[in-house]
């Protein structure tokens, strides 16, 4: 290492000095951004997008911290009780009503750009009350996966979107592929995964049929709405895919369809890269079964929103416009493979674009999607809900399985007051 | 300094148990009573709206149970089916029962007793601790006693196998439940796969974790395998304290190897029976990680425990009140069964 001149020294902090000491150039203020640990192409791309912002201006400086996703939520409750939450915050976007009832984050109507907002599908936002309170790059969605020559050895048709199977049909389907011994358990349905993973599957099922987990009207009542006919109709209808050997009920690992063990696979578009390697041409991707009302799918993966903590939301709010621009959703999606939330991003991506190769993720998206109930009272709901499938999978009667979530869930709103959408008396006869 | 070497000081005293007065204070009793104080109250984990005094409304909540017959579906009548009428059915007759929901149920003929409980998956986890004490308590204390005694015996490698035996207690207990749930896998678990080649039958093996009849008992069987090293050391500490010369005595006098053993070895590890006994207790009450693991309290709630439901309630429902209230009655339980059992033991002492 050569040693440097004392006058390039000086001259050096000349600069240095001259450059921090001009008005209007002061350094950067820190915007501390924090998010769950995904798989690297999606951490890569989120880093990639962050840098842009960063050189794009001179304000603002974001330093993004990840953290595990199994401890993800309760690290945010824990900062937020002792108020040190960062500025911005990757969220679930279902949990996005608890967080905003309980106080963590602020609402970003007057925050972001009006028709940057008004660009993004529903499953580019997280709501409360009508408030704006979390916004998204991308989506994924829940879609049919099978391969088209064990399908036409079978003799079965492929499912499209004008013509989606129908839930008999489609039970008629499995029973056949177990009878013709193709493979033992022939739907996968990810039946190791916890968590959101059963809510975000199979209460689309329950929203097909015309049911859901609560009457969305005033969101404090559940009876007849999740124990009603149709949702008892869904209830009988997985019970008996494991009553009947349809589905493995506890599996040893993840790989059934791409080891060929099944015939079909239930899961997310974050498949496709994986399967389009794997089985190319073969791979036919289809929409869920239609339990009367046409197939429905959950909306909305994991979104940003602002904490209320946050000393300089200004500085915020411009990283969240920039991220959900049309440009860093589309570089995202093709970072990533995930569909992007609005039109304008999809036109930008080879995949998603008309005529495009993956085209029908994002017709279904479009068709399909439904976001899950704006309520504080979700992560409750979903945990009840989990535990009932759980129980029906055991072989619980179905009737008493519904019932049981109900007061569950009635219980739970009740002890909360409503959670804020009504008075404690109102439902308190419901305990 | 006033104290001299060799008496009692109130100062030396004190500043002896300070410390570990200080912790206990501060890790044990503190905690204990912000809980205790917690149930009397709707506290919530994360709640914008304040935590509010209700009195003993949680226990109230946790400890009403009823028992109630119920009658067989009359329009069914004649049938060979007998059809009851659902939970809700049969609760609308009687406006008292709201917060109620069954926890078991006897069908005797046409009628059908059910205790409910407003908590019934607190009912169900009690009955469940219990059963799992029950089970563990012969199972892993017997296996215990007898690897010590193999393993106490003048064998070539005993030092090979007493490690062996050892070796799960050291096991993370998460790690050994991962390990256990592929084992015990129904359609491609080594077990299973054991008892279809040997009974070559492709049906065969039950669904161990799946089935609400097996699962306890699996866990049961997991965790003696599990803890049972551990016991097996304090038991083979126990027999190396007993003096040889007593089982020389016995042989001269004629004792065959099983009269030994009652008489000489049992009566010589009575204490430490005792406490393997208390403490496998204790740890048997504290079930949780096997269960969070393994099952997440099913199938149909049969592997649900007292500790799991009161994590369940406290933290993934966020209801701090109301899993304290579970805690504390709890808490409670385990005092007065390690108190019968000391009780027990003292008056087996004096006789």
């Amino acid at each position: 290492m050569s040693r440097l001149a004392p006058g390039a020294l000086l001259a050096a902090l000349a600069a240095w000095t001259a450059m921090y000491s001009t008005p209007g150039a002061a350094a950067p203020l820190e915007i501390r951004m924090w998010r769950h640990d995904t798989g690297d192409a999606e951490m890569a791309a989120g880093r990639a997008a962050v840098a842009r912002f960063n050189a794009s201006q001179e304000k603002w400086k974001v330093v993004v911290e990840a953290m595990p996703q199994s401890t993800y939520t309760s690290a945010i409750t824990a900062a937020s009780m002792v108020r040190q939450l960062p500025c911005v915050l990757a969220i679930d976007q279902p949990t996005v009503p608890n967080f905003a009832w309980a106080g963590h984050v602020r609402a970003l109507d007057s925050l972001l750009p009006r028709d940057a907002v008004a660009r993004l599908l529903p499953g580019g936002r997280g709501t409360y009350r009508g408030k704006l309170y979390s916004v998204g790059q991308f989506d994924v969605t829940l879609a049919l996966f099978s391969r088209r020559a064990q399908l036409a050895a079978l003799g079965v048709r492929i499912a499209t979107i004008d013509r989606p199977y129908s839930a008999r049909e489609f039970h008629a389907i499995l029973v056949k592929a177990k009878q013709s011994k193709i493979a033992r358990f022939p739907f996968d349905v990810n039946g190791r995964s916890r968590a959101e993973w059963p809510s975000y599957a199979f209460l689309p099922w329950l929203q097909s049929a015309g049911a859901d987990l609560i009457d969305r009207s005033s969101y404090l009542r559940a009876d007849g709405v999740l124990n009603g006919t149709s949702a008892l109709g869904v209830a009988r209808y997985y019970a008996s895919l494991y009553a009947e050997g349809l589905v493995e009920r506890n599996p040893a690992d993840e790989r059934a369809f791409e080891q060929g063990r099944a015939l079909f696979h239930y899961t997310g578009s974050w498949k496709s890269d994986d399967y389009d390697r794997l089985f190319g041409s073969d791979l036919v991707v289809m929409p869920p079964p239609d339990f009367g009302h046409g197939p429905r799918i959950g909306a909305a993966s994991w979104q940003w929103a602002i904490s209320r903590d946050c000393r300089h939301p200004e500085g915020a709010a411009a990283l969240l416009a920039h991220l959900i621009g049309t440009g860093e959703m589309a570089a995202m999606s093709r970072a990533t493979g995930h569909v992007p939330v609005s039109r304008e991003a999809a036109a930008l991506t080879e995949h998603y674009r008309e005529g495009g190769a993956r085209r029908i993720y994002f017709e279904f998206a479009q068709r399909y999607a439904l976001p899950r109930p704006a309520t504080p009272a979700y992560p409750a709901m979903s945990a009840v809900f989990e535990k009932t499938l759980s129980d029906l999978r055991a072989g619980k009667d179905p009737a008493e399985a519904l019932d049981e979530a109900v007061e569950a869930i009635e219980h739970d709103i009740a002890r909360n007051n409503g959670y804020g959408f009504s008075s404690a008396n109102q439902v308190g006869a419901a305990q | 300094m006033t104290a001299r070497l060799g008496q009692d000081s109130i100062w030396a005293i004190g500043s002896f148990a300070a410390p570990a007065m200080l912790l206990f204070f501060a890790f044990i009793l503190l905690p204990l009573l912000l809980a205790a104080g917690a149930t009397f109250t709707n506290h919530r984990l994360v709640s914008p709206e304040p935590t509010r005094f209700v009195g003993l409304d949680n226990y109230a909540r946790l400890l009403s149970v009823t028992i109630l017959t119920v009658q067989a579906d009359q329009r069914q009548a004649g049938e060979e089916d007998v059809r009851f009428p659902t939970w809700r059915q049969s609760r609308q007759a009687r406006p008292g029962l709201a917060g109620y929901r069954p926890a078991f149920h006897v069908d005797l003929g046409a009628t059908r007793y059910v205790l409910a409980a407003r908590d019934p998956l607190f009912v169900r986890s009690l009955v469940n601790t219990f059963l799992f004490a029950l089970l563990v308590l012969p199972l892993q204390c017997g296996a215990a006693l007898g690897l010590a005694i193999l393993v106490n015996q003048r064998l070539r490698g005993r030092i090979f196998f007493r490690t062996v035996y050892f070796a799960p207690v050291v096991t993370s207990m998460v790690v050994a439940s991962i390990v256990w749930s592929f084992l015990l896998n129904t359609d491609r678990g080594l077990i299973n796969e054991l008892l279809r080649a040997l009974m070559d039958d492709p049906g065969a093996g039950p669904d161990w974790l799946g089935d609400p009849r097996l699962a306890l008992a699996s866990i049961a069987l997991m965790s003696a395998w599990q803890g049972a090293g551990f016991q097996m050391l304090v038991f083979l500490a126990g027999l190396q304290s007993i003096p040889p010369e007593q089982y020389e005595a016995a042989t001269l006098m004629g004792a065959n190897a099983w009269q030994r053993f009652v008489h000489v070895t049992l009566p010589g590890l009575r204490n430490t029976i005792v406490f393997v006994l208390v403490s496998t207790t204790l740890l048997a009450f504290g079930l949780f990680t096997q269960v969070d693991v393994m099952t997440l309290g099913g199938p149909l709630d049969s592997t649900s425990t007292v500790v799991y439901h009161a994590v369940r309630k406290g933290f993934h429902e966020q209801d701090i009140g109301y899993g304290s209230t579970i805690a504390l009655v709890f808490f409670m339980i385990v005092l007065g069964v390690s108190a019968l059992q000391r009780m027990l033991a003292v008056k087996g002492a004096a006789r």
